[in-house]
């Protein structure tokens, strides 16, 4: 089959940083950066499942057909997210105006 | 039986088309499961939004240390899941089984450690419902914290083990050498189901046990 085969060494090195990551995500937490806390952990986060995402599930080198798929996936979870949030985090301010 | 597994199924022009439809076919299938895991997270975002103080409190009851081994052996599972599939990719049968069999290992290993957690939750009555015992104003809201951290880590504790069913079949058959070079989409598939499920305790273990911990 012709699907291209990574190195052993890539995912070692895949592997080695959602280590430090993790590592890096538990000392943060430790920090009292306020809000700041919660926007780190998630840039964390996210930054650890794409790694696991493009290389380990190896999206990195699927076809165009794959990476909108997945990109579907994302922004439906996004929409999902963000316009419930957007009722729920709007609702005081918008009941002081009204 | 090779020539049967090489060639593929008829509505098929060929292998890596095939190939190509099977992980489509299963990113299709993760899709719903992020919405699935979506819909938790978002209630979960919900109630940590109304109820900030209660749900930093209710996290200082999980344990960090014991959440962090366990994001660390499902990291190393992910590793050995994807060596599984390199060895598959060069058709080294018994590093293959050594990868499958040490991914379902850890995996085993993490759900032994989320079994010991929810005893320690069991035994200091932190368990949502008739037996659960809490001093302080924000009781109500912690124990939905709980509910939370309970409902999430518990659906992913049954995925993992959904997924150890799985490898016990992959490795089954990677045993009786139906896989090769040419013919690994199991290993791959699989692989890919492996990986969501860390990805998904990636996000619960910040979220459940480091926020409000400082």
């Amino acid at each position: 089959m012709t699907q291209p085969i990574v190195s052993r060494a890539l995912y070692y090195r895949i592997c080695a940083a959602l280590l430090m990551l993790t590592l890096l995500t538990v000392g943060v937490a430790y920090l009292n950066l306020g809000a700041l806390n919660t926007v780190i952990a998630l840039i964390i986060a996210t930054g650890k499942a794409l790694l696991v995402v493009l290389f380990f599930m190896h999206v990195r080198y699927s076809s165009r057909l794959t990476w909108v798929v997945v990109s579907a996936g994302v922004f439906w979870l996004l929409v999902l997210l963000v316009f419930t949030l957007s009722d729920y985090v709007t609702r005081s301010t918008l009941a002081g105006w009204l | 039986m090779a020539e049967q597994a090489t060639a593929p199924a008829h509505q098929f022009d060929t292998p890596i088309q095939q190939y190509e439809a099977s992980t489509l076919g299963m990113w299709v299938f993760l899709l719903t499961e992020i919405m699935f895991f979506g819909g938790m997270f978002l209630g979960y975002t919900v109630y940590r939004l109304a109820y900030p103080e209660a749900f930093a409190e209710g996290s200082h009851h999980l344990d960090v240390v014991l959440g962090g081994i366990n994001t660390a052996v499902l990291i190393g599972s992910s590793l050995t899941m994807a060596l599984a599939v390199h060895a598959a990719q060069v058709g080294e049968r018994r590093q293959l089984i050594r990868c499958l069999t040490g991914t379902l290992g850890l995996g085993l290993v993490f759900l032994g450690i989320k079994a010991l957690e929810y005893v320690h939750k069991f035994a200091a009555h932190l368990v949502p419902g008739s037996h659960f015992v809490y001093e302080g104003p924000q009781a109500p809201q912690v124990q939905l914290f709980l509910s939370f951290y309970f409902g999430m880590t518990g659906m992913h504790a049954l995925h993992m083990l959904i997924g150890i069913g799985l490898l016990s079949v992959l490795i089954r058959l990677a045993w009786r050498g139906r896989f090769s070079p040419a013919y690994h989409t199991p290993v791959e598939i699989i692989g890919l189901y492996w990986h969501f499920v860390d990805v998904v305790w990636i996000f619960l273990f910040p979220l459940l046990y480091l926020l409000g911990r400082h």
